[in-house]
This record gives structure tokens, C-alpha cells and sequence, in this order.
């Protein structure tokens, strides 16, 4: 158990060595935007991972928090000058405030229901975009947001520093998920996803964790909207849409539901596939519907998704009452 | 002008209506929302366009492009879905697959036929006919009679026949309808061809309405379509109807009241407001817990 323990630790440092370095190895920029984006999708799935992976409950939506986020981010740093880091904190807060209210009224729908409620918010969002021309320049986008910049010191794509704050970020929102996952927050959340009713038994009150995690889910989706809307610096309701939703409930799925390093696998797969499918030109969108189709078929579970599998480990000050049995002999 | 909406609002809300009886059927007997019914819209109007340019004629290449939709529902269905029921895969499993399925069949179309927009022919000589003061296409007519006239044949299929009351004993419960000798997997077919069938005959009125198709049409459609289903109670079959008039008519209101730009997202303000309300839909039953 313990040797597991440090390979598991030897791994997680020498991928946090190789990636802090990968500047120094001189990729071009659409390289480093690539893997950029690889960042954002990774912290999108995280995001979602909390809601489907976790509690059970299935966003078709994601898009509309990913867009306030965004928007939210870019409303700010635009029109009031704000800078870049409270615009994202206030983003963020945006994104989880609408997750609240979708929530509160919503939660309490079941499966499908829940899943069409999530999915119609996000075509509202879109529409509300296209049309409120005052904050969010209707049909034509908002362009030149401007870069990020932490007391003066502008972060682009040229100087890496836009990547060192996508990894700080994902590391940021890995050890919250990481954390949240192991509390108690993250046990009611499994628990709900097992068995609502059993959890009901156990007097937990499901619908106020239910609500948590669609805060949380929706606060990390915005979290990587505004830092998306920077990195990007144009945005309009076309990068949006339901694709969006469901490229990123892809991503959670194929990488494996309930694990956190599968939603690094499956947003670095989903985000490199385009890219090297290109030769393939418009072949590459039917290749992608079977490459789905297959890997439902074959390993539903995800790449990485027998890790979920793994039983809640009981911690060893715990008296097992199974091993005494074993001590009396 | 009122008359006029509500008129409009109903034919187009009876399309949506056509569009929803699919994912009802589906979603009756197997629980699962399959995403690929849009893209089925829209093979529908595709396939009956290729017909007409195969020189098939107009009525024979609506009904090969209508039957050949009815089969590409057993298709995905054999293909897709059955080798996934076997395994007892998870109902989220199905979902993607419906999806996968759906880009599949979108960007083939978009190969075959073109990303751009292609004019449909008009099923009959367009006419308008006049209701006091408003104005109704006889196409508008047509599609409201052949949507009800689908309606009570579907519903008659359902109710009164002996495949109809298969349909019901595997949406009851699967296992037990396969004890009592129902061939469960040609019915869970025979439901994805009356999906495909029902999806392409509404993409040909809708076609012949606009004149015009295109290989993403399926999209906001299926989704407002999908929409007027869960609104009316998914899984139940006059659900749809009425949710889809709802969504048809109340666009057709919102667009006159509030300007056309908020047409696309009443059908789903609607929607939620319905689920706060009414959680399982207008008609819909308890206890539908699955994705």
C-alpha cells in the first residue's frame, strides 16, 4: 500500500516537473495554445466530473456557465478596467450565482428532466448573448480583451506566462477537486450517486449537497470561461453551443467518470484529436461519432474509469471489525 | 395578426409535435433520449431530395426517403444500441452513442450533399387561403392534417393492436414482456422505425414549408422538439402533442410581442418554468429516474 503511495507521488511530481518545463522545450506558439487549451477543457471536465461523475446528475449545459464566465470576465476587464484576476474572481462568482439559481428552483427534477432544464438554460444563455447588445455586443463578439496581466506584468502567449497561469489554475482547481472529492462533501456526493434514497435514510438533506455541487461545478465551468475569454481575447455566442456541452461531457466520460486524472486524459485527447485529424478534413467529425460509438461500446466506463470502481478506502486508525476477527485468531 | 400567429404557431407547433413523438417512443420503451433522432430529421429531407434527383418523381421519392429514415432508426438501432442493451451498459453509455451516431450521420450528409442550404421542392401547388383576416398557406393546412392524421393512426397502433400492446409490455418492463413470448428486440426496432418515420415525414412538411434544407437542420429543432416531449411528459404520447402546440404557439406570440431575435429560447424558458411547476411534465408519470 505504501510503496503504491510513493510510486503514485513519484508520478504526480515528475508530471508536474515535465510540465512546469515544457516551455524550455521550445514548441511553437500553436502548440503551447493547444496545450493551453488542453489546460481550460482539463478544468471544464473537472468541473463537470463533480456533477456526472460524482452526485450522478447529468449537465447538458455546461456551455451557458462556461459562457457567463466568460463573458462575465471580459464585461469587466472591458468596459470597467478592472483587472484581470478580480474580473475572474468575479466571473467566476457569476457563473456559480447562476448555477444557485438554476438550482434552487431545479434540483429537485429527476435524471432527464434535470439534464433538459441544464440544456435549455444554456440556449437561453446564448440567446440572452445575442441580443443584449449593451454588455455583450450582440451577434458581433466581444474583441480585444485584453491579455492578463498580474501587477503590471502582461502574461501572452510569447512570454509563457499565460501557460504558467493555466497550470497554476488547473493545479489550483485539481487540489480543490482532489480535496472536495475526499471530505465528507465529496462521500455525500458518492453516496447520492449510488443511492439518493439510502442517502435520504442516513439523514442527509440530498437536495442542499445536490445544490453544492451544482455550484461548485458551475463556479469551476465559469472559473475557465474567463480565463478561456482571455487567452482567446474574442469571444461570440458561436464558441457557445451545444457542442460545447457535449464535447465536454464527452471528455468526462471517455476519460472516466469519477476520477480526476481521467479528465486530464480525456480533455488532452479530445482537444489533440481535431488537431491531427485534420488530413482527414470533413471525415474527421464521422470518425470522431464512431471513435464514441466504439469506445461506449468496448469500455463505457472510460479510459481511466476503473479507478471509480475502487472501494472507498476504510482509513487505517479505523478498528475494521472484519480484522479483528483475524487478531482473536 | 392574433389569428394569424395562433395559426402559424400551430402548424409549425404541430411539426414540433411530429419531432417529439420520436423521442417519446424511444424514451418509453428504453428510457434513454436519443440525440440521433435530429440528425434522422434531417436525413429524411436529404434522402428525399437525392430520390427526386434520381429522377424517382415527387410522391415515390417522399415515400422511399420516408421508409429509408424508418430503416436507418432500426439501423442505428441494431448497429448502436442493441450490442450495448446486451451488456447492460450504463444508460449514459447509450447517450453518447445516440450522439456519436448523430455526427455521424450530420457530417455525412455534409459530404454527400453539402454544408449549404438546398431547396426543397414544394409537396403541392402553394395557395393562400384566407380565415377572416389572416392568411394560411395550404401547405400550413397540410401539415396540420397530415401531423393529426399521424397522430390518431399512431395512437390507434398503440392502443388497439396487438404490436401497440407489445410496445406496452416492453415499456412496462422488458423482461417480463420477453416471459410472455414478445420478440422484445423487433419491438424496440419496430418503435425506432416509427421514430424514423415519424421524424422524416415532419422534415418533409417542414421542408416543404421553408423550401429549404440543410444538413444541421435537425439541430435547434430536435432540441425544441426534445423540449416540447419533456414539457408535455416524456414517454407519453398525447404529452407531445400538446407540448408541442405549446412551444409552436408561444414562439409564434413571443416572436410577434417580443421580436423574433428572442424566437429561439421561449421553448426552453417555457420548458423550465413548466419543470418548476410540474417536475414530471404536463401528462408526464412518476419515478423516471434515468439518464
Amino acid at each position: 500500500m505504501s510503496e503504491k503511495f510513493t510510486v503514485d507521488k513519484i508520478l504526480i511530481a515528475s508530471i508536474i516537473l515535465l510540465l512546469s518545463g515544457l516551455p524550455l522545450l521550445g514548441f511553437s506558439q500553436y502548440v503551447m495554445r493547444i496545450v493551453i487549451l488542453m489546460g481550460i477543457y482539463t478544468i471544464l471536465a473537472l468541473g463537470l466530473n463533480i456533477l456526472v461523475g460524482y452526485t450522478g446528475l447529468v449537465s447538458l449545459g455546461h456551455a451557458g456557465f462556461f459562457a457567463i464566465g466568460a463573458y462575465g470576465t471580459a464585461y469587466f476587464m472591458i468596459q470597467h478596467s478592472i483587472s484581470f484576476l478580480v474580473a475572474l474572481i468575479i466571473g467566476t462568482i457569476l457563473s456559480g450565482v447562476m448555477g444557485l439559481i438554476l438550482g434552487l428552483p431545479t434540483i429537485r427534477l429527476s435524471g432527464t428532466y434535470l439534464s433538459i432544464v441544464t440544456l435549455g438554460f444554456a440556449m437561453i444563455v446564448q440567446v440572452v448573448i445575442m441580443n443584449w447588445d449593451s454588455v455583450t455586443n450582440g451577434t458581433l463578439g466581444m474583441s480585444q480583451i485584453p491579455k492578463p496581466s498580474i501587477f503590471g506584468y502582461v502574461l501572452n502567449l510569447a512570454n509563457h506566462g499565460i501557460y504558467y497561469l493555466m497550470l497554476f489554475i488547473l493545479g489550483l482547481v485539481t487540489l480543490g477537486c482532489y480535496t472536495i472529492i475526499n471530505s465528507k462533501i465529496g462521500r455525500t456526493l458518492r453516496a447520492i450517486k449510488s443511492d439518493e434514497l439510502a442517502t435520504t435514510m442516513m439523514g442527509i438533506h440530498i437536495d442542499r449537497y445536490k445544490i453544492l455541487a451544482f455550484v461548485l461545478s458551475a463556479s469551476i465551468t465559469g472559473l475557465a470561461g474567463g480565463f478561456y475569454a482571455t487567452l482567446s481575447s474574442y469571444i461570440d455566442h458561436n464558441s457557445f453551443g451545444f457542442d460545447l456541452s457535449i464535447l465536454i461531457l464527452c471528455m468526462v466520460i471517455l476519460g472516466g467518470m469519477g476520477t480526476i486524472r481521467g479528465m486530464y486524459l480525456g480533455a488532452a485527447l479530445l482537444i489533440i484529436f481535431p488537431e491531427i485529424a485534420r488530413p482527414l478534413m470533413s471525415w474527421r467529425f464521422v470518425v470522431y461519432g464512431f471513435v464514441l460509438i466504439i469506445m461506449m461500446h468496448f469500455r463505457p466506463q472510460g479510459i481511466l474509469g476503473w479507478r471509480s470502481r475502487k472501494q472507498y478506502p476504510i482509513p487505517s486508525e479505523l478498528k475494521n471489525p472484519y480484522r479483528m476477527v483475524e487478531v482473536e485468531e | 395578426m392574433m389569428l394569424q400567429q395562433l395559426l402559424n404557431g400551430m402548424a409549425l407547433g404541430m411539426a414540433y409535435a411530429l419531432i417529439a413523438v420520436g423521442y417519446t417512443l424511444v424514451f418509453g420503451i428504453l428510457r434513454l433520449v436519443n440525440f440521433s433522432h435530429g440528425a434522422v430529421y434531417a436525413f429524411g429531407a436529404h434522402m428525399v431530395i437525392f430520390f427526386i434527383g434520381m429522377n424517382f418523381g415527387l410522391l415515390p421519392a417522399v415515400v422511399f426517403g420516408i421508409l429509408l429514415s424508418g430503416l436507418l432508426g432500426v439501423l442505428i438501432d441494431k448497429i448502436a444500441l442493441n450490442p450495448l442493451r446486451k451488456k447492460k451498459s450504463p444508460n449514459i453509455s447509450a447517450l453518447i452513442t445516440t450522439i456519436g451516431v448523430s455526427y455521424i450521420i450530420q457530417n455525412l450528409l455534409v459530404l454527400g450533399f453539402g454544408s449549404g442550404r438546398k431547396s426543397f421542392p414544394k409537396l403541392i401547388e402553394s395557395r393562400s387561403i384566407m380565415i377572416g383576416e389572416a392568411q394560411i398557406t395550404n401547405i400550413q393546412v397540410l401539415m396540420l392534417v397530415v401531423s393529426v392524421m399521424l397522430f390518431i393512426s399512431l395512437t390507434v397502433l398503440v392502443k388497439y393492436t396487438k404490436i401497440g400492446l407489445a410496445m406496452r409490455a416492453v415499456e412496462q418492463h422488458e423482461t417480463n414482456a420477453a416471459l410472455m413470448g414478445i420478440p422484445t428486440s423487433f419491438i424496440i426496432s419496430f418503435t425506432f422505425f416509427l421514430g424514423g418515420l415519424t421524424a422524416a415525414i415532419a422534415s418533409v412538411l417542414i421542408g416543404s414549408h421553408y423550401e429549404i434544407v440543410y444538413p444541421t437542420m435537425g439541430m435547434m429543432i430536435g432540441l425544441k422538439a426534445f423540449s416540447a416531449a419533456v414539457l408535455g411528459g416524456i414517454g407519453v404520447f398525447y404529452g407531445s402533442i400538446v407540448g408541442g402546440l405549446l412551444i409552436g404557439l408561444t414562439e409564434a406570440l413571443a416572436a410577434t410581442w417580443f421580436g423574433a431575435e428572442y424566437r429561439d429560447s421561449v421553448a426552453f424558458i417555457v420548458l423550465i418554468l413548466v419543470l418548476i411547476l410540474r417536475p414530471m411534465g404536463l401528462f408526464g408519470k412518476k419515478g423516471l429516474n434515468k439518464v
